[in-house]
């Protein structure tokens, strides 16, 4: 990471479109495709003020044709241009999965390293205002699950412009995932610890880097994207009761810093994985796994426990909302009892 | 093809109660969504209030639906797009339970599990759904279980002229075309997609001529007008159901609101709206029922007091019913 000086505070948003733009500036291979990118500066402001900056050759509104410009964005990169694609919400990789599972994913190796495509894809993810199942999702799991794909997922402004500079200069797909409830939108209410401090100049953050975002000795908390926001707030209403929890943000999934999970786990030896995707076969249990192929090196004082979305489609109505997807408090009550068990 | 009077004064009231539903529920959803009752620093909050989540709205759009469902019977199919709400009312679904679909409540269409953008009412053949492009081809399924049961039931796919542009549009038009199946596709050119103008997203003028590429009848109805509607609605659900196969109609029509409620529309000329509102396509009707004597002032204020009580009758259902039992979420994955 370059050194910084100038420090203000900007909402995650605000700091995507800075990351980008201060890209495009630096290279002008890199241009963004997507709908409503343009005039509306993306639905979730993650391209706003771009199309004044640098024109629509370059900052380009595409028809609702997600098959068609994800192909483009392929092509391009094939061909040497550096294209970030929008997917609006990520809830709609269903219309152009081929193009990213079958084809961005896989060409590298099938072309034994001599394709190279450097498309990053941006996409909104996440639920908690009511958008019901086909606008809700997070879907990370399912890119993280197809070799290939660098899957990154900010928890706050700093780590996300970091991470975005990072995507664009990176040589592979890197799917690009900002939740919709830290973005710090005007329109949709969001949990603030995402907007913070903010260094104006460009600067990378490797992927592969978990970071403990709070340090604790009683339990550890593996989480990721807004996830990480709602542990931090039940952290300090637990550090009121006398549990001190210990907070790990992935940041990528792929690739997937397993010695910070490892280590913090080592270290408490109580874990809970706190997710907004579904349950079973995701990230929870993919964690679990990294855990418990390592039980001869850690010991543990407490079974593994998982808290995600119960396998059900992200319903409409607020209570069946607010029940479907962890919130502060039934993080907090997952690790109140998880501080009640014991291995022995 | 000529509308009775039963019919146009059928499809004058559909489209007074639509523009009332659309009107009412653009004044019910910011309810709980403004400052000062919401996250400070915000200046909206679309998941407050007892109509959360995102809402588009058909106000302007009315003709469209109702001069293609003046046609259609109770076994006929509709498949709507995230813009569902004149659609569905034009398809007689259930007004109340609609409405407490919206306001998540346990007596929903989908018990608050689906919301505006995803209503299925089963018993009038209605479903939408919030994801561009993807009715098209649900359309021809229904007409192809039509034809293999026999029936001459049609199958009508509405949607917006940027959802034209979709892989699965170009691709139920040809299935559609190749197997016969009795589909109306039904384009609503409301100028935009979200922010993006017709001009900018779809290389040709009209998507009425798209129909050539799939060797079936492409018609335009270059103007929003109930009865201009009805004629070329008339002609494919006929054709249909005659069983020589789909139609393909685009329909200039109005949106006189944002994309959803809350849109800034800075892309939009100001007073564009208003200016559409000046050939309102309610007016232009009620004013075809007066010349025909069919309406006065007297008769149109009391389909308006009518249409008006079971409008709002349905908002105060909707607000008076109880919320779904909170671990209500875990049911329904899978039929019983
Ligand atoms: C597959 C998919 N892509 C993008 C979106 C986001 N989106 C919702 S509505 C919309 C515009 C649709 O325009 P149009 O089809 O013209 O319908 P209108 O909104 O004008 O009624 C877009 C881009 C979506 N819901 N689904
Ligand atoms: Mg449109």
């Amino acid at each position: 990471m370059s050194t910084a000086t100038k420090v203000r505070t900007l909402t995650m948003a605000e700091a995507v479109s800075e990351g980008i733009s201060q890209e495009m500036e630096r290279d002008n291979r890199v241009f963004v495709m997507g709908e409503d990118i343009g005039k509306y500066g993306g639905i979730f402001s993650a391209t706003t003020g771009l199309l004044d900056k640098f024109g629509p050759d370059r900052i380009m509104d595409t028809p609702i044709s997600e098959t068609g410009f994800m192909g483009t964005a392929i092509g391009a990169a094939a061909e040497g241009l550096r294209p970030i694609s929008e997917l609006m919400f990520v809830d709609f990789f269903g219309v152009c999965f081929d193009q990213i599972y079958n084809h961005l994913a896989k060409n590298t190796y099938m072309s034994g390293g001599n394709v190279k495509l450097p498309v990053v894809i941006t996409t909104g993810i996440g639920g908690g205002y009511n958008d019901a199942a086909q606008h809700s999702q997070c879907l990370y799991a399912t890119f993280a699950h197809m070799p290939g794909l660098k899957v990154v997922v900010p928890s706050n402004a700093y780590d996300a412009k970091g991470l975005m500079i990072q995507a664009i200069r990176d040589d592979n797909p890197v799917v690009f995932m900002y939740h919709k409830g830290i973005m710090g939108l005007s329109w949709m209410s969001y949990f603030e610890g995402s907007t913070n401090e903010v260094p104006a100049e460009p600067y990378t953050i490797p992927f592969g880097q978990a970071k403990v975002v709070r340090e604790g000795k009683d339990l550890t908390i593996v989480t990721l994207s807004q996830m990480v926001q709602k542990s931090l707030l039940a952290a300090d209403k637990l550090a009121a009761e006398g549990i001190d929890v210990e907070i790990v943000d992935l940041r990528t999934l792929v690739p997937l810093d397993k010695e910070t999970v490892l280590r913090s786990v080592g270290k408490t030896g109580r874990v809970l994985i706190a997710d907004e995707d579904y349950l079973s076969f995701g990230v929870s249990g993919e964690i679990a796994a990294i855990i418990a192929e390592q039980l001869n090196h850690l010991q543990l004082k407490a079974p593994v426990r998982r808290l995600a979305v119960p396998d059900v489609p992200i319903p409409f109505s607020r209570p069946l909302e607010q029940f479907a997807i962890p919130q502060v408090d039934s993080i907090a009550d997952a690790v109140r009892a998880l501080m009640q068990l014991n291995l022995d | 093809m000529d509308p009775t009077s039963e019919q146009l004064l059928w499809m004058y009231e559909k489209m007074v109660e639509i523009r009332e539903y659309e009107e009412t529920m653009a004044k019910v959803y910011l309810e709980g969504k403004l400052p000062p009752k919401i996250q400070k620093g915000l200046a909206f909050d679309i998941g407050a209030g007892p109509v959360p989540g995102e809402m588009h709205l058909a106000a302007g759009q009315e003709p469209v639906a109702v001069g293609v469902c003046a046609h259609l019977r109770r076994e006929d199919t509709v498949v709507g797009a995230h813009r569902p709400h004149h659609f569905a009312i034009a398809k007689d679904v259930d007004l109340l339970a609609m409405t407490s679909e919206m306001f998540g409540k346990e007596n929903g269409l989908g018990k608050g599990k689906g919301g505006h953008m995803h209503l299925f009412d089963p018993a009038v053949k209605f479903s939408c759904s919030g994801i561009v492009g993807a009715g098209a081809p649900q359309a021809c399924g229904a007409a192809l279980a039509a034809k293999k049961l026999g029936k001459d039931w049609v199958a009508v796919s509405f949607f917006g002229e940027g959802a034209a542009n979709q892989g699965s549009f170009h691709e139920a038009l040809n299935l559609a075309s190749l197997w016969k199946l009795p589909v109306i596709f039904v384009c609503e050119d409301n100028k935009y997609g979200i922010s993006v103008e017709k001009s900018a997203s779809t290389a040709i003028a009209s998507n009425a001529d798209r129909a050539a590429g799939y060797g079936m009848p492409g018609v335009l109805v270059d103007k929003n007008d109930a009865v201009a509607v009805f004629a070329a609605a008339g002609e494919a659900v006929a054709r249909a159901r005659r069983g020589e196969g789909p139609t393909l109609i685009e329909v200039k029509t109005d949106r006189y609101l944002g994309h959803f409620q809350g849109d800034p529309e800075t892309y939009r000329p100001k007073n564009e709206a208003q200016h559409l509102r000046e050939n309102d396509p309610i007016n232009v009707l009620g004013a075809q029922l007066r010349e025909r004597g069919e309406l006065d002032d007297a008769k149109d204020a009391a389909l308006r007091s009518t249409v008006s009580v079971r409008v709002q009758a349905a908002y105060e259902h909707a607000r008076n019913s109880p919320y779904p039992a909170p671990e209500d979420a875990l049911l329904h994955v899978f039929a019983d």
